[in-house]
């Protein structure tokens, strides 16, 4: 009887690819969307004042 | 800040849960593959991401088309989101591929048609990215982006058919393989549902993605705005 080879490393390796590649994903989507907030009300409140001077 | 709406929490919700249940199958249910043994298991992975993958190339082609007719922005960032959400899952389909042909092919990689079709799928998206990087014009850049989408859309059909048009090592799990093909096998029941499964699960998980990042495209476009209107 044959005996069904050890690949498991393999398979392994493979999701641990596939969801550390999802996961960096979604995490660089939360910084940028994080950043970009960030930047909004810095350029919200600049425009506010600039329209006060005026 | 932008409010989150609920339905994108739901599919969020949704995208985690199917995600579980396509690894449960994947890792669990499906049974051990007789000849590779538990390699096999990340076939229906490999399988769903690239499903996607394809996808969404053909649709930032399809986008580019819709931009260069209407003009409007919102096409563009369409565009965008599917070429990014596309690479990411292509990427994870490539490197799979390569860690099942190790002990099915007895090599990491080779210059098969559909390896190499594959691999300059992704180079050419990435190559999108830094001529859209290169662009200071948005309007330009839309074009442009719109036009490299259009013409890089082609490699998605061509990636799809040519295993089954050339002679390949690449096995075909749906359809006539080639003589060459190694690695082969043919799907029992509980195979099929983890298969079909995966498939409906990363459907679910690329439209998550893709508003996710429909919504980062709008950010950044008022960010832009902003600037100037400030800098004037």
């Amino acid at each position: 009887m044959e005996t069904i080879p050890d690949t498991s490393g393999y398979m392994i390796a493979g999701f641990v690819v596939s969801f550390l590649t999802m996961g960096l994903y979604v995490l660089s989507i939360y910084l940028r969307n994080k950043n970009l907030n960030q930047d909004l009300e810095t350029l919200l409140s600049l425009e506010t004042e600039q329209t006060k001077k005026k | 800040m932008q409010s989150k709406p609920i339905a994108l929490t739901i599919l969020d919700i949704v995208s985690i849960i199917v995600l579980g249940i396509a690894s449960y199958l994947a890792l669990v249910f499906a049974p051990t593959e007789a000849v590779m043994g538990d390699v096999q298991r990340v076939f229906y992975f490999h399988i769903g991401t690239a499903w996607v993958g394809l996808v969404g190339f053909v649709l930032a082609a399809v986008s580019g088309i819709a931009y260069l007719i209407t003009k409007d922005m919102r096409w563009d960032r369409f565009e965008v989101a599917a070429v990014e959400v596309s690479t990411m899952f292509f990427f994870i389909t490539i490197v799979l591929g390569s860690i099942w042909a190790r002990p099915a092919w007895n090599t990491w990689w080779t210059w098969d048609p559909r390896l190499t079709t594959a691999a300059v799928t992704e180079l050419i998206y990435i190559a999108y990215f830094m001529l859209r990087q290169g662009i200071e014009d948005p309007d330009k850049r839309a074009r442009f982006g719109a036009v490299y989408a259009l013409l890089g859309g082609l490699s998605a059909p061509i990636t799809f058919m040519v295993i089954r048009l050339f002679r390949t090592i690449h096995p075909v799990v749906i359809g006539n393989q080639s003589a060459e093909a190694q690695g082969g096998f043919s799907m029992t029941p509980d195979m099929r549902t983890a298969f079909f499964f995966a498939l409906f699960a990363f459907t679910i998980i690329f439209i998550d993605m893709m508003w996710h990042r429909i919504r980062l495209g709008g950010l950044q476009e008022k960010v832009e705005q902003l600037k100037l209107n400030v800098s004037i």
